[in-house]
């Protein structure tokens, strides 16, 4: 009896649900490619009253650009290991030869790689904002704003990441696609803690970042699941 | 002609570096876009056609 | 519906046949209508009020910036057809559009610099129209390293037009939030063009030039697709024919 269970295939939700789980031991275990980033972000950060100004007036000015940019960039170099150790062993092929809609599983993927990256970054920004004298005013709009412009970066990304994945040199690359399709959520990310500060409502921007967020999640899994199939093939 | 001489057309107002820089760019460009392929071609048939030779001699 | 001419479409060989008799008036056309376009708003159309001769890199400028976008625009839904229908010619004519689109980006962004200067008094101002110009050539760069980053041509063409494809769906959103962006960061500055009522004596020569630029690109396009068939398709009889002909 528990034979025949065992071999009886997962169903769609177990499979996403394997499929993170798989993904989060992994990123938790192999602990310097999680951590990276992260100090990436930070150091990023440490550059600018470094080499501008340490002047807290004018750090608490360009704070959110500078959160934010680096945020894009910790994303960035994030990126490129999304598919990369999947596809070098093989469990990529795998994942595109199951009976489930590749959209449904590439959004789990995907979803996994936004806890480790975007979501691990929107934990750690107070820092940051400290660092930078970033003014209490903008708090509340960075942390809404973060949650919601990072899985669009997770997102976005992903799709640059299954171009490339069958390329040996695609880090590079990678970021040369991709950067200027992140500009609209840096733009109003951006913009929503920059409204904060001014005491203006912020929730149009992140009305807006919310309608790109649902665009990108009916839209990019095609896409990335497109490129995932070219990649694998090619 | 909307200029009285050559060379109120050549100076265009004090703005004629500009405007000319602007057209002689632009000319560049087009010159570019039709040598690129010219030369995309002849390099091409120059190259097949030493292929062909390479393959009649075998 | 009569869809053989779609079919024939995808035979390299009867494309670049029929092209064959096309491109010499094409290039006439070409030369006529970019001649007539730019001597007429050098030399005849009136100056500008405002921004007296400086005005006159619009009969460049603008047509150049159109056609960057419509580039980009064919270059995507030819990567599309052929995704879709598996189209060779497709194929390669959106790889062909990518370097004349980039090049006419560069040309909108550098004319776009230098009307600047006179009209702004810096080179660059971060409006909305050039920062927009700026990402597309970025896009641009995007596209033509993904091209030439694959060794197969297939997987090429078959994954930069994914990419085309998703920069196609952001090109409006881009230009949308740029342009949002730039209410808010910049006071009203002189915009080059939104005047709604051009006088007819600057608004031909620069329709003729728009046209002049189109057929040019055509031109271009062309120029560039046919040598691409016959690099791709070198080893058929046909090209080995139609070189050793070649004297």
């Amino acid at each position: 009896m528990s034979e025949v269970e065992s071999i009886r295939p997962p169903t769609l939700w177990q499979s996403c649900r394997m499929i993170l789980q798989r993904d989060l031991r992994l990123a938790f275990r192999n602990q310097s490619d999680l951590a990276n980033p992260l100090i990436f972000f930070v150091m990023v950060a440490s550059l600018f009253p470094l080499g501008v100004s340490p002047d807290t007036a004018f750090l608490s000015q360009i704070a959110t650009g500078i959160i934010w940019v680096a945020a894009l960039l910790a994303t960035l170099l994030s990126l490129d290991a999304m598919f990369r150790s999947d596809y070098d062993d093989g469990s990529l092929e795998q994942l595109l030869l199951s009976p489930y809609p590749l959209y449904i599983l590439v959004l789990a993927k995907v979803f996994s790689h936004w806890i480790v990256s975007g979501l691990l970054l929107t934990l750690l920004f107070p820092l940051l904002a400290v660092l930078l004298f970033l003014p209490w005013e903008g708090y509340p709009a960075m942390l809404a704003s973060l949650l919601l412009g990072t899985p669009l970066l997770s997102l976005i990304g992903a799709i640059g990441a299954a171009l490339t994945v069958g390329l040996k040199k695609g880090g590079v690359l990678l970021s040369l696609l991709i950067l200027p399709l992140y500009i609209p959520v840096l733009i109003f990310g951006t913009g929503a803690v920059g409204a904060a500060l001014n005491g203006t409502p912020y929730i149009g921007h992140l009305l807006w970042l919310a309608v790109f967020l649902v665009m990108a999640i009916t839209m990019a899994p095609f896409a990335i699941a497109a490129a995932l199939r070219i990649s694998i093939a090619g | 002609m909307y200029f009285d001489s050559v060379s109120s057309f050549l100076e265009m107002g004090g703005h004629g570096p500009y405007v000319w820089v602007c057209y002689a760019i632009t000319v560049l460009v087009i010159a570019y876009n039709i040598w690129r392929p010219i030369r995309t071609r002849k390099v091409f048939i120059v190259d097949l056609k030493r292929r062909l030779r390479r393959e009649a001699r075998k | 519906m009569n869809w053989t001419w779609f079919h024939k479409l995808g035979s390299p060989k009867w494309f670049y046949e029929v092209t064959s008799k096309w491109m010499f008036w094409l290039a006439l056309i070409t030369v006529l209508l970019l001649v007539t376009g730019l001597v007429w708003g050098l030399a005849f159309a009136p100056a500008d009020y405002q921004q007296g001769n400086s005005y006159r890199i619009i009969f460049v400028h603008v047509p150049v910036a159109l056609l960057a976008q419509s580039c980009y625009i064919a270059m995507a839904i030819a990567g599309a057809v052929g995704l879709i229908w598996k189209m060779k010619l497709a194929d390669m004519a959106a790889k062909v559009s990518a370097p004349i689109g980039a090049s006419f980006t560069f040309l909108a962004l550098l004319t776009g610099a230098i009307w600047g200067k006179p009209t702004w008094g810096t080179w660059w101002v971060w409006d909305a129209r050039l920062t927009s110009m700026l990402l597309l050539l970025f896009l641009y760069f995007g596209y033509m390293a993904l091209q030439a980053a694959f060794d197969n041509e297939t997987t090429a063409s078959k994954a930069s037009s994914i990419l085309a494809l998703v920069g196609l769906v952001n090109i409006p959103i881009i230009k949308y939030s740029v342009e949002w962006w730039n209410t808010l960061h910049q006071p009203a500055t002189l915009t080059f063009t939104s005047k709604p009522t051009m006088a007819p004596e600057m608004l031909v020569p620069l329709l003729i030039s728009i046209v002049g630029f189109y057929c040019f690109f055509t031109l271009a396009f062309l120029m560039r697709l046919r040598a691409e068939v016959l690099i791709r398709e070198n080893r058929t009889q046909w090209v080995k024919k139609l070189v050793q002909n070649d004297v």
